[in-house]
């Protein structure tokens, strides 16, 4: 059971719902990834075009959790105010915080998304901020009280994968909160690593839409995490410089 | 009336006296949407109290894909 805040969830695999081709295929991987957290943006609507098909309406909202992000905002205002904006539908009081300072990079701000996390906790929001992989600033948003945290494996969109894992895993093994780790996952093999590394849960979002067949993708998906999260309970071997026989030394035809 | 509504000049139908009105208007009244007024954000239970006049800035916003 994950636990984020006064929320459990059984499935560590969080979905974003941007860049899908069509709704059907969206709402298909969505129910091929078991996910039981859906992000979304906060934009303006449309008021000429009112009635273009909404993927939130479309959803039974008692099966999923929604996880509003800030994406958009360059500051700690613009996140605090798309914050509000999101828990006054009173769908949900969950917010990633993702406050970007390089649109080459779309790397977080780490100062507003600290500053943008304490306020939000103050005001009783569910506090989940985006951050890079620094251990220190991983402490600090902790100590902000985010409910968890979010590190980038590497840049949002780019399928790279975990460029640190050794940083990954040092804020895994201090924080005090739920680490998901956030942005940059292209395949499962990537999310294998994470949850191989102690992560708690995954938030991913290209890696699916944009795949090939994105509902195959979203169900090789849901069984990396649960792989991975099996295979850090289980504790792997330690690697060793020489081969070890797996099959009995004695009583060889051979000698 | 003309009020800023989400980012553009739009004039206001007689009539329309809240953000209530303007919802009902536009056809959102059942949609998700929130609404920002003034830079205010309104809870729904709102919407019926908040009375536009000239010049308002309002911002209807909601849900989409997004990661």
């Amino acid at each position: 059971m994950l636990k984020i805040g006064k929320y459990e969830f059984k499935s560590r695999l969080f979905l974003g719902t941007g860049k899908f081709s069509s709704l059907e295929v969206q709402k298909q991987a969505v129910k091929a990834s078991e996910t039981e957290v859906l992000t979304f943006a906060i934009r303006r609507l449309d008021i000429y075009n009112p009635d273009q098909p909404n993927f939130l309406e479309m959803l039974d909202l008692e099966r999923y959790t929604l996880l509003p992000n800030t994406a958009g905002a360059t500051t700690v205002e613009e996140a605090v105010r798309i914050a509000r904006l999101a828990r006054a539908s009173n769908l949900c009081d969950m917010i990633k915080v993702e406050v970007i300072a390089d649109t080459k990079t779309l790397l977080p701000d780490p100062i507003a998304t600290l500053e943008a996390t304490r306020i939000l906790v103050e005001e009783g929001f569910t506090v989940l901020p985006y951050t890079s992989d620094d251990p220190v600033l991983a402490r600090k948003l902790a100590e902000a009280g985010a409910h968890a945290i979010m590190p980038g494996g590497s840049p949002i969109g780019s399928g790279q994968g975990l460029l640190n894992p050794s940083y990954l895993r040092l804020i895994i093994e201090e924080s005090p909160v739920p680490v998901i780790i956030d942005a940059g996952i292209g395949s499962p093999a990537d999310v294998v690593q994470a949850m191989e590394l102690g992560a708690d849960g995954v938030l991913l979002n290209t890696a699916v839409s944009g795949a090939k067949d994105p509902v195959k993708m979203a169900e090789a998906m849901k069984w990396a995490v649960i792989a991975g999260r099996l295979g850090y309970e289980a504790g792997r071997i330690p690697k060793k410089p020489y081969a070890s026989a797996s099959s009995p030394q004695e009583g060889m035809l051979t000698s | 009336m003309r009020i800023q509504l989400n980012g553009q000049g739009y004039e206001v139908a007689d009539g329309i006296q809240t953000i209530a009105h303007l919802l009902e208007h536009l056809n959102l009244g059942q949609r998700v949407v929130v609404v920002e007024h003034n830079r205010k954000v309104l809870q729904k239970e709102d919407h019926p109290q908040a009375v536009l006049a000239d010049g308002d800035v309002v911002e209807i916003v909601h849900f989409v894909g997004g990661g």
